[in-house]
């Protein structure tokens, strides 16, 4: 709770709303005792005084009433015929929706089309009808004003006593004999009553202003009662004579209105956990770069050569260290396998390379990389664009949601060409198809015309392969290309892959966590954990004789065909977060090896063509 | 595709007859005798009883339900006693003003919302989203017949950039400019609340669809960072814009009523609200089952509209 108000209030506007209504609460709470005028004494001479004339702090209206007075009576009466509306249609929609949800079935059918009817009408139609029945009055308005809005209740509850009703604890309640009147009372309704909470805290200024309208159009409060909608209604013949009495009420409205609907907006964002962890940033075109210190010199051959880098995430004061001074090299034609686990920082190593990290959260805070002896580091926005696709290439894990869902296929292969070679669409056309051809999609004219929803999994990932072919890049960096495919469908993509590569010279950075296929494509490897590189070398000597500790049992997890039975040998412990880091080894807790000077210092990276990160390595290299 | 229009025409039908059961039954419900409310409190007993009978208000409810519905469907509307002409003339009459009023208001809100919402979400916690931000709780809170009336004071009698009310001006007018004149202020007086809440959606739908997997492709290809949001993110985000568009029909539609009346339009919304104070309850009647309609009718455009963007929900 002191959490939920923290949060509250650390939205200024939200506690900026929460100051005005609860002025404005007071203020009309506390109306009668306070010195006014009365407000509805009428003095015909003294008509349409301007404020402080006459001893009147805000002037008179039409019949030289107060206009202080009948604002703040008119205040109160709006602010509770606004509440006594949500109050209302709050309570009765969600008991509608907790019965339709809880019982399901016909009920629930039955129910929902009714309340599907009432929403086919524009909410005033009926608000219209229904004051039609039972005459102009601030009662009925306040009755109109809450069934229009019952069935956006009934909706958002039943919504949610469906999710409940399929709960455990409520069928356990069953199966105690508990009748279906206590199952609704004692289980349901609280779990439901936050969520009535919120969903009354946003519509409480909808129903102040929907009440407001009807009194303004003369069929909510009559004379001499006044709300502030019938108030700014009998000012409107006067407008242009006395604006003053149109503008009092009418910016008491507004000022309520708003401070209500920036504490709801402030309400809900407190309590929806998604905004709190700021996930719904959008990232940037490009990764932020906050590099302190000198750019590293130029290294002298190499197609694709990343030195030190480090890419954090940085959550609100928490620093994810995800990268951490990763070095590696691509020469050309050459595939290289980055193999780890999950959370490893293979994925973020490698969408470094083009600023592809999601940013915010990511900030790449050191190291190089270099393209062909050019830095792209906190490269401009535009040279970065001009390489991507062009030079290196990206192919995705999961081709259903990397390739985009509502354009055919074919206009995206066709788009990808046309970005960096603007070439006609029918030519642009002509190549997309040969590229489908060229990853063997067969009848590939008239594939091109699908979406992507309308391939097979196997064949989406075919799709994103020719998109990665389409401008002829140096580099493919395929991101678990295979992980989202069944093993068949994956041996194709393999043999695909390893044909474009001798057939078209392409250096491939493949990141995987499978030894079986880096044994298959990958001329040397490299092995991540906890945002560092523990072991690199050329891949035979490393799937022989691995010689970090992790890399064995990575390699003993791997389940070999035809091997005979034996145990699999998983890795006690899970990888570690790597906002907090142990010093010395990150593998070292999980390590039976370990010994204790393998917890303290730097633990550096050595050796030349092979290379590890081991105070006690398994061969000596 | 023309088998998914059929489809959604056909599953109006209920849609439209429970429109029609609410609304008589609603109206059924009405306290008091509506041949004394024509007749006037002074008329004979037979005479009440006779018009009761002309009326057909003699037979059970569920007979009145269908006679009334048989009319309907052939286009009688029944007669308007407070105006003594047809329901129906009346209703179109008025209707087609409604129509230039809202329709021209749910454009201009759907474009400015909607450009609005990408820019914001496009420049998050940058200067335009807090600008535009501030604007759009301004806009969601303000009544829109406050906001009109602030508005004749300021453009029509300060200013005098625009007249302060009607559709056509009384002598010499009735041309396409003059309409434009008179349409300009309430149009946009209808707008400013759903272009706000359009706008804050979209802002919420593009943040949303920015993280998705397939921008990070479009930007791995090279596409150009405006062509990103503009074209890959904001069409998958109209996906669930549309809808909205849909729902914010129904409510500048429902707003006419307010800016008809503070601008004098001559539209359907004044007509109901005169209605009602006059209890011509055919009228109201009528009047609220002919808007249901064509609000419905035009849901099913929106979700046309939604299947022809989304393959993937046309079969």
């Amino acid at each position: 709770m002191t959490l939920f108000l923290r949060l509250l209030f650390r939205n200024k506007l939200a506690g900026f709303g929460a100051v005005v209504l609860g002025v404005i609460v007071v203020l009309a709470v506390l109306t009668p005792i306070l010195p006014l005028q009365p407000p509805n004494e009428t003095n015909t001479a003294d008509r349409f005084l301007r404020p402080l004339q006459g001893g009147h702090l805000l002037g008179t209206d039409h019949l030289g009433r107060d206009l202080l007075s009948r604002l703040m009576w008119g205040t109160r009466l709006s602010l509770a015929v606004g509440f006594a509306a949500a109050l209302v249609a709050g309570l009765v929609g969600a008991a509608i929706g907790v019965v339709a949800g809880y019982f399901g079935g016909r009920t629930d059918n039955v129910t929902m089309r009714g309340v599907d009817m009432l929403m086919a009408f524009p909410y005033i139609l009926l608000a219209l009808a229904i004051v039609a029945v039972l005459g102009p009055g601030l009662l009925n308005a306040l009755i109109a004003v809450a069934v229009v809005n019952i069935p956006f209740f009934a909706r958002n509850i039943r919504g949610v006593t469906v999710g409940i009703a399929h709960r455990e604890f409520i069928d356990a309640a069953k199966l105690a004999g508990m009748g279906h009147t206590r199952i609704l009372l004692s289980e349901v309704v609280p779990n439901i009553v936050p969520v009535v909470v919120i969903a009354m805290s946003t519509t409480i200024g909808w129903m102040i202003l929907e009440t407001a309208g009807l009194s303004f159009l003369g069929l909510g409060s009559q004379p001499p009662q006044a709300d502030l909608g019938s108030m700014l209604g009998e000012a409107r013949s006067a407008l242009i004579t006395a604006p003053h009495t149109s503008v009092v009420p009418g910016v008491m409205i507004l000022l309520i209105v708003m401070s209500v609907n920036l504490l709801g907006d402030g309400i809900r964002d407190a309590l929806d956990p998604r905004l709190r962890s700021g996930a719904l940033a959008r990232p940037m075109a490009t990764t932020r770069v906050e590099r302190a210190g000198a750019p590293m010199p130029k290294p002298e051959d190499g197609l694709l050569q990343i030195d030190d880098l480090e890419t954090q995430f940085h959550v609100g004061t928490r620093v994810y260290k995800a990268v951490n001074k990763v070095s590696l090299a691509l020469n050309p034609g050459e595939c290289l396998g980055l193999v780890g686990e999950s959370g490893s920082g293979k994925s973020v190593t490698a969408l470094s390379v083009m600023g592809l990290v999601a940013s915010p959260p990511g900030v790449i805070t050191g190291g190089a990389v270099h393209l062909q002896g050019q830095d792209l580091i906190g490269a401009p926005y535009e040279l970065l664009r001009t390489l991507r696709g062009r030079k290196v290439a990206y192919i995705f894990q999961d081709p259903l949601s990397t390739l985009h869902p509502l354009y055919r296929i074919g206009d995206q292969l066709i788009e990808a060409i046309r970005v960096h070679d603007p070439v006609s669409h029918a030519q642009a056309h002509r190549r997309a198809v040969k590229l489908l051809e060229d990853v063997r999609i067969p009848n590939a004219g008239a594939r091109a015309r699908a979406y992507p929803h309308e391939l097979s999994g196997g064949m989406r990932q075919r799709v994103g392969i020719a998109m990665a072919l389409a401008n002829d890049p140096d580099i493919i960096i395929a991101d678990e290309p295979t992980t989202a495919l069944d093993v068949t469908v994956q041996a194709q993509i393999l043999a695909l892959l390893s044909d474009l590569r001798r057939d078209r010279g392409l250096a491939i950075l493949f990141i995987t966590h499978d030894f079986g296929v880096v044994g298959q494509l990958c001329d040397r490897v490299a092995v991540m954990y906890g945002g560092r590189i523990v072991e690199a070398g050329p891949t035979g000597d490393v799937l022989t004789a691995p010689a970090h500790p992790y890399t064995k049992r990575l390699i003993a997890c791997v389940p070999e065909l035809g091997g005979g039975q034996r145990a699999l040998a998983a890795i006690p412990g899970l990888p570690p977060a790597v906002d907090n880091l142990p010093e010395g080894c990150a593998f070292a807790p999980r390590c039976d090896k370990a010994q204790p000077s393998c917890k303290t210092g730097e633990i550096d990276l050595t050796g030349d063509t092979r290379k590890v990160r081991c105070l006690f390595p398994e061969v000596a290299l | 595709m023309g088998g998914y229009i059929l489809k959604r025409l056909l599953s109006a039908i209920p849609v439209l007859l429970g429109i029609t059961v609410i609304v008589f039954l609603i109206m059924a419900m009405i306290p008091g005798d509506p041949a004394t409310a024509i007749l006037g409190s002074y008329a004979t007993p037979e005479n009440v009883e006779r018009l009761n009978r002309h009326l057909g208000l003699d037979e059970p409810l569920w007979r009145q339900y269908f006679i009334w519905l048989g009319n309907l469907v052939q286009g009688d509307f029944g007669r308007s006693f407070a105006l003594n002409r047809p329901v129906l003339d009346e209703i179109l009459d008025r209707f087609s003003a409604t129509l230039v009023l809202a329709g021209t208001a749910f454009v201009l809100c759907s474009l400015l919302g909607i450009l609005a919402g990408v820019v914001s979400a496009a420049r998050q916690y940058g200067l335009a989203d807090k600008a535009i931000t501030f604007v759009v709780i301004l806009g969601i809170s303000v009544p829109s017949f406050f906001l009109g009336m602030m508005m004749i004071l300021l453009f029509a009698v300060k200013l005098q950039w625009f007249p302060v009310s009607g559709m056509y001006s009384i002598w010499g007018g009735g041309d396409l400019p003059d309409l434009i004149r008179h349409l300009t202020m309430p149009a946009l007086a209808l707008s400013v609340v759903a272009t706000g809440v359009i706008a804050r959606l979209s802002r919420g739908a593009m943040l949303e669809v920015l993280r998705q997997d397939f921008v990070r492709t479009a930007r791995a290809k090279g596409v150009h960072e405006r062509r990103v949001i503009w074209g890959h993110a904001l069409r998958a985000a109209m996906v669930s814009i549309i809808p909205v568009l849909g729902i914010q029909a129904g409510f500048v539609l429902s707003g006419a009523v307010y800016i008809e009346m503070v601008f004098q339009w001559p539209g359907v919304g004044r007509m109901l609200v005169d209605g009602i104070l006059k209890r011509d309850i055919l009228l109201v009647q009528g009047g609220v089952v002919f808007v249901a309609a064509c609000y419905v009718g035009f849901n099913i455009v929106v979700d046309v509209a939604q299947s022809l963007l989304d393959p993937r929900i046309r079969t």
